[in-house]
């Protein structure tokens, strides 16, 4: 009975978590079903993958941006801009691809250093600043194309986009085999992390998991990504773009978690008058997460520019929006301090299976947008409401208890009210 | 010739989990001035909200009657209908509002819709003559202090003509000059029939105005105390509250003094908006090893400036003077050259300044020393886990693990974990602002002994206190501050409260 408490209190405690998760696997079982099994088939799954990988990457700068308490209006612009100067560079001035795909991130680097210039040093809101950066660039977007697509590009740069990984069985096997191994191998090395992290947690009594749900979790975890690998393999493999985005998450979910940028980044949206004043230099660290915001948001044009194989004046319209939805469906905290990377993806996922789902269906964007809008809202209304039940926090004893009478208002966390925190501590 | 006003009886409120009241009695006269004691979550608060009706009437047992007949209050509007109007510590002012607006928020001065401004600031002008703040009802309320905020939270009780006027910590924001002038007016409003409770930590304002204390410790009355019964004693209330005599309220320390650490010469600290204005003025001051320092001054004299502006120029803009360790010329322009040369500052509001309270202990121990964790950029999150652990220890924050959120801590673990983060960048100066505001009398204990342990190990403290006798039982050596200025530098032995006063005040005179 106490394990059982025990678990389920951890579940409530992690509700936003766990729910997230169980809430993408239902939209995706929900569409496998409507769909008549359209959407788990190989083919689409790595549309499904290529197709999202845009917003994902966006996805990763925005959640940091986020975190730290700021926004970035301005992405879907420099996406659409930064396709225009590729096209330009490679299809008008014949640049070859490798000197034009670090040429653009730079270019990126240069906008988000525009961008940040203006919010952190001269203090003018990010809202503001990257409202104003997304009309600047869909302005320079157009003047660059002289409101013309540029097209074509050469097949090296659209691999960036459409393009799979060498296939070492030479076409001849039913599975792809390198995908295979890369996939078996990422699995393993996975278990061995989780494996590896909860045996340190235990050592400094940091543990709260209880066993049941870790192995689930973890077993399933492993599940999924064999299956995926499964279908990826019986496809055309691994779509190049999809390691691209593996070792941006991978290398990203360090940073945040462990690096001393990505603590200052936290300590800056949790508190940022307590990071000033614990030596942290504030305004180089929003500085360079804007510069980071405009290297992904080049790479996401660059990659949605290859997959169109053009560089449109429209290209990247809206992607501000579905890489910010994503970061708040992923649980990012609007007040800052709050996000993770991998949240964000999950959030990304849901987004795009939702817009893949529906048009297999054959549902316009119009109701598209309904629904997607609709999630949103849904999304960040469950962790509202989620937080004003229990309190915030993950003391999971308590959370148990509180599942049946909702706690007074004066329990949540207030940080002003003294009297109010001293309670929580009894 | 004492008749009741109010009475609460039995009164009993459940949190899920935690008895937050239990059969508290609560027995109020008529006209007299009613003090609430009890430590930090005793339930005081609570109690108020129960009497107020934040809690409404079926969320908790017991009865309460005012002037004799029993309330239901479902919400605070109930209550004030009754004449029982609550100020809360944190004040409830809309900072661009005009004083007048202020006051008739909520309770327009309107004929059919539309605002009779020139009632409304007729009346509220009677109002502020009533409270005696001397201000121009038009004035918005963000250009006044927070002592004539307090003030203008009076008034509009006033205006809803209040019969029970309740209090909570009216004067923890309050400089010792404002803080009396309330008290005045407080003992001013009783002649006039008002009865008020206040709460409060501070025990000589309760000896100063109570005709009456009531005791609660955990959630538990433990005794009302008549002045009239002569009953109103400092160790009495102390008693009351920790439920056993503190035998001495500071901990006994043998001074090791050495060499001199650092020393501030002709430091000046210009306002940051108001560039004419000095805060502080050619300040000079030293600290050595061992030694705990005091800052005294009233509020406004410039301690916390002159220490902000001293670690990393966080306050104001023009600086002149410098900065000497160890005899030799510092630079503290930024807090990180300021901790790099061994110096930390912990904040005197810990929950805006100092800590980030939605992060876990020890991320918010290692965050002013993240370099000293990290290799490679990359933070050894073992090693974060260890040192944590051990201030968890040896600094007892009362916390399930160090990966608890430090926003749910109890204030004076809270600055536990303030403490641990300086004390892990490894100075040998801390300055602490107001160490112990907001702790209750047992945790406050144990913050004077960390900083004489502090101390013992060679450390210079300098600590800034509006409690006289906090500085007297725990310093060294007091330096006193008034208008900018270093006006008194007085050996422990030579101080006594109204000594410091004396210098605290000087520039007055």
């Amino acid at each position: 009975m106490s394990a059982l408490r025990e678990s389920l209190g951890f579940l409530t405690s992690r509700l936003r978590q766990v729910g997230i998760f169980v809430a993408l696997i239902l939209i995706v079982l929900l569409f496998q079903g409507l769909t008549g099994g359209i959407l788990l088939e190989p083919q689409n799954v790595t549309n499904l993958v290529v197709q999202n990988s845009y917003i994902l990457i966006l996805a990763i700068g925005m959640v940091m941006v986020i975190i730290a308490g700021h926004i970035d209006l301005s992405v879907g612009s420099v996406a659409g801009f930064i396709g225009a100067v590729a096209g330009v560079m490679i299809v008008h001035w014949g640049w070859p691809w490798w000197a034009a795909i670090p040429a653009c991130l730079l270019v990126g680097a240069l906008v988000g250093a525009w961008q940040g210039y203006w919010i952190a040093y001269v203090g003018i809101p990010a809202f503001i600043v990257t409202l104003a950066g997304m009309l600047i660039f869909r302005g320079l977007t157009l003047i660059t194309l002289k409101n013309q697509q540029i097209t074509p590009f050469p097949a090296e740069l659209r691999a960036l986009g459409g393009g799979f990984l060498p296939d070492i069985s030479g076409g001849t096997s039913v599975l792809e085999w390198l995908t295979v191994i890369l996939g078996v191998g990422a699995t393993v090395a996975l278990l061995i992390q989780a494996l590896k992290e909860r045996r340190i947690r235990r050592k400094f009594d940091l543990e709260s998991e209880p066993m049941v749900w870790f192995v689930i979790k973890t077993a399933f975890t492993a599940l999924l990504m064999l299956i995926i690998t499964f279908l990826l393999a019986s496809y055309r493999g691994t779509p190049i773009v999809l390691v691209v985005l593996a070792a941006l998450v991978i290398a990203y979910t360090a940073l945040m978690n462990n690096s001393v940028f990505g603590r200052h980044t936290y300590a800056i949206g949790g508190n940022l008058h307590a990071a000033e004043l614990s030596g942290i230099k504030t305004k180089a660290v929003t500085f360079r997460l804007f510069v980071n915001m405009g290297v992904l948001a080049a790479l996401a044009g660059l990659v949605f520019t290859a997959r169109l194989n053009s560089a449109q004046p429209a290209g990247g319209t809206g992607f501000e929006l579905d890489s910010i939805a994503a970061a708040f469906i992923g649980g990012a905290a609007v007040t800052g301090g709050i996000g993770t990377v991998a949240g964000a993806m999950i959030g990304g996922l849901i987004m795009g299976v939702l817009n893949n789902g529906m048009s297999i269906l054959g549902l316009g964007t119009d109701y598209q947008q309904l629904i997607k809008g609709l999630v949103l809202l849904v999304a960040v209304g469950f962790d509202i409401f989620n937080k004003n039940r229990s309190g915030g926090g993950s003391d999971l004893g308590k959370r148990f208890r509180l599942k049946t009478t909702p706690p007074p208002a004066e329990e949540k966390l207030t940080p002003v009210a003294s009297e109010t925190v001293e309670a929580g501590a009894k | 010739m004492k008749t009741p006003i109010l009475q609460m009886r039995g009164i009993t409120k459940t949190f899920p989990g935690v008895k937050a009241l239990q059969d508290v009695t609560l027995d109020v006269n008529r006209g007299e001035v009613h003090a609430i004691c009890g430590e930090n979550g005793a339930g005081k608060s609570t109690l108020m909200k129960v009497l107020s009706g934040v809690y409404a009437h079926n969320t908790f047992d017991g009865e309460i009657l005012f002037e004799n007949e029993p309330c239901t209050f479902s919400s605070i509007s109930d209550s004030e209908k009754r004449g029982i109007v609550i100020i809360h510590q944190e004040l409830a002012l809309s900072p661009y509002l005009s004083i007048a607006e202020n006051i008739y928020l909520g309770n327009e001065q309107a004929t059919n819709g539309w605002v009779d401004w020139r009632k409304t600031n007729l009346e509220a002008a009677k109002l502020l003559a009533r409270v005696g703040l001397d201000e121009n009802p038009v004035t918005p309320v963000q250009h006044i202090s927070v002592g004539k905020q307090q003030l203008v939270e009076i008034a509009k009780a006033l205006s809803k003509e209040v019969k029970l006027l309740i209090l909570d910590e009216p004067t923890a924001a309050l400089n010792d000059e404002d803080s009396g002038h309330l008290l005045d007016l407080i003992l001013h409003l009783k002649g006039q029939g008002v009865t008020s409770i206040i709460i409060s930590h501070k025990l000589n304002e309760i000896r100063k105005v109570a005709d009456a204390v009531t005791i609660i410790r955990d959630g538990k009355t433990i005794e009302t105390l008549r002045l009239d019964e002569g009953q109103i004693t400092q160790e009495r209330i102390i008693r009351g509250m920790v439920g056993r005599d503190l035998e001495s309220l500071y901990p006994e320390r043998e001074p090791n003094i050495g060499e001199e650490v650092l020393r501030i010469e002709d430091w000046s600290v210009r306002h940051p908006q108001d560039h004419a204005r000095m805060v502080v003025r050619n300040a000079n001051l030293h600290v050595r090893k061992g030694e705990v320092v005091g800052l005294a001054g009233l509020m406004g004299a410039g301690r916390t400036e002159l220490a902000m502006s001293v670690f990393g120029r966080t306050y104001g803009t023009a600086t002149s003077g410098k900065v000497y360790k160890y005899g030799e010329e510092i630079n503290t322009a930024t807090v990180s050259d300021a901790i790099r040369h061994g110096i930390a500052y912990a904040t005197e509001d810990r929950k805006h300044y100092g800590l980030n309270l939605i992060e876990d202990i020890k991320r918010n121990i290692s965050l002013a020393s993240l370099r000293k964790l990290a290799k490679r950029g990359f933070v050894d999150k073992n090693q974060e886990t260890v040192v944590a652990n051990g201030y968890r220890t040896s600094m007892n924050i009362k916390a399930p693990s160090v990966a608890a959120i430090t926003g749910k801590l109890s204030g004076g673990n809270q600055q536990k974990v303030v403490l641990s983060k300086w004390m892990f960048s490894d100075p040998d100066v801390l300055i602490l602002d107001e160490p112990t505001r907001g702790i209750d009398v047992g945790a406050k204990f144990e913050i004077y002994t960390i900083i004489a342990r502090l101390a013992a190990e060679g450390k210079a403290v300098i600590v800034i206190s509006s409690e006289l006798p906090e500085l007297l039982g725990i310093c060294d050596r007091i330096y006193t501050l008034a208008a900018g200025h270093i006006t008194g530098e007085v050996p422990i032995a030579e101080a006594t409260q109204e000594s410091l006063m004396h210098y605290m005040t000087k520039e007055k005179e």
